[in-house]
């Protein structure tokens, strides 16, 4: 009982909504699935509350190792704050261009704001707008690929819903996203290049079902092109298993295929998540 | 064209009662009193929100309850309350304290070994009141 009370206790303190509507937290730091953002305010403060997030993830093809941290906080469930930083381990290509060791960088820091509806209360999607500015660290690969910048900003808008009792009598969530950006790799080969240089609109997808409170399943994709020719790049998509033993801790282990990244093809791999929420 | 109007009153007339699925779902009569005594085990003991409750008498709000989670769900029975907006109307109940609410629901539905699908059908019809309730 003494146990059951603190556990209680413990729950309450990380914001009032219920469990796994604050998603996980996407490699660019705010709420979403994991490689595609979610209109969802990281956390679980309710309107009148303030929640926070942190994580780390990995994904690891064998060729590529991306590691991922950061942390976000959800104001009034209304606007978030994120930050990361993300590293790719160029594990094949670094020895194989006589640079061992090397890998690229990329800070990303994110806003978003909800605009209207709910995840779950109301028959609209929840709408959110969002902006991420990003900022490679190691250009000098990205530039002699034919990188214009190492800074852009990604521009999105997404609508989330979850659908009670909507597959089968389980709950189940769909989320789109549309982005305007020039990243190149989501950024992590710089932006922008020598033939197509303007922003391109990126759609983004993520759907899956809550077999109990605690455990969904789902997949993810992430539509990107990039304007480096000499590296053409694919679009990533993931087959996820998230669970939320409680409003602290969430765990996603998924199977990706990042498909053809610089040059490397069939780049599939683990990815494994972990984020506390406070 | 008047055998055709007859035949779809006859069928109408023949239509089956509205769906009662859920009420029996949720174990009927007996299983809505256990389920409402749960809920409200939880909600007189949650400091999130049991304030609210002070005053309420509860064997009068477990009654009303019942009779409305019956009503709603399919079941025969009237509902002699007042609508959503009228009762928690003066209660200015916020978005937290809704979700404490429907969280303490869920426990109690947990605590009686509901069916996940039979949860996820009882909070699909129930929190679209959220707008009736909250902000009142
Ligand atoms: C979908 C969710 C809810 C449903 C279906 C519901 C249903 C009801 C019903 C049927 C009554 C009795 C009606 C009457 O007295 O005529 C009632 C009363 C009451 N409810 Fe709710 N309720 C919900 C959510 C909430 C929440 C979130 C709170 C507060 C956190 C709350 C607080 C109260 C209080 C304090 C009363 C007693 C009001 C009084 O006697 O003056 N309810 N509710």
């Amino acid at each position: 009982m003494a146990l059951a009370l603190a556990a209680g206790g413990a729950a309450h303190a990380a914001g009032s909504r219920q469990l796994a509507t604050g998603g996980a937290s996407t490699i660019e730091g705010g709420a979403g699935g994991g490689l595609v953002p979610w209109a969802a305010i990281t956390g679980y403060g309710a309107r009148e509350e303030i929640g926070a997030t942190a994580f780390a993830t990995r994904i690891n093809t064998g060729d590529y190792r991306l590691d991922v941290q950061g942390a976000a906080v959800g104001l009034f469930n209304r606007i978030e704050l994120s930050a990361s930083r993300q590293e790719l381990d160029l594990v094949a290509l670094g020895p194989a261009l006589g640079l061992p060791g090397a890998h690229l960088r990329q800070h990303v820091i994110g806003a978003k704001v909800r605009l209207a509806g709910d995840v779950l209360y109301t028959r609209m999607p929840q709408i959110a707008l969002g902006v991420q500015y990003k900022k490679q660290q190691d250009f000098a690969l990205a530039r002699a690929l034919g990188a214009r910048d190492d800074a852009d900003v990604d521009v999105y808008l997404s609508a989330t819903k979850v659908f009670l009792a909507g597959v089968g009598g389980y709950n189940a969530f769909l989320s789109g996203t549309a982005r305007l950006t020039r990243a190149n790799e989501t950024g992590l080969l710089g932006f922008g290049g020598e033939g197509r240089n303007g922003r391109r609109v990126a759609l983004e997808a993520s759907g899956g079902v809550l077999l109990s409170r605690r455990f969904a399943i789902g997949a993810e994709y992430r539509g990107k092109s990039g304007s480096l020719d000499a590296v053409r790049e694919s679009a990533w998509r993931d087959l996820f298993v998230a669970w939320f033993p409680n409003r602290h801790v969430s765990v996603v282990v998924a199977y990706a295929d990042l498909g053809t990244v610089a040059t490397l093809p069939d780049q599939t791999g683990w990815y494994l998540s972990v984020q506390g929420a406070f | 064209m008047r055998t055709i109007f007859a035949m779809l009153l006859a069928l109408a007339a023949a239509a089956p009662s509205p769906d009662d699925s859920l009420y029996r779902a949720l174990g009927e009569k007996q299983g809505i009193a256990r389920l409402v005594d749960a809920l409200l085990d939880r909600v007189y003991a949650d400091p999130r929100i049991n304030d609210l409750f002070k005053h309420v008498d509860r064997p009068d709000l477990a009654r009303l309850v019942g009779e409305h989670f019956c009503h709603e769900t399919g079941g025969p029975c009237e509902y002699t309350g007042r609508s959503m907006t009228d009762t928690h109307s003066g209660l200015a109940i916020k978005a937290k304290e809704f979700d404490a609410f429907v969280e303490d629901l869920v426990d109690a539905m947990e605590a009686l070994d509901l069916p996940t699908r039979t949860q996820n059908r009882m909070l699909k019809h129930f929190a679209p009141m959220r707008a009736e309730i909250i902000d009142q």
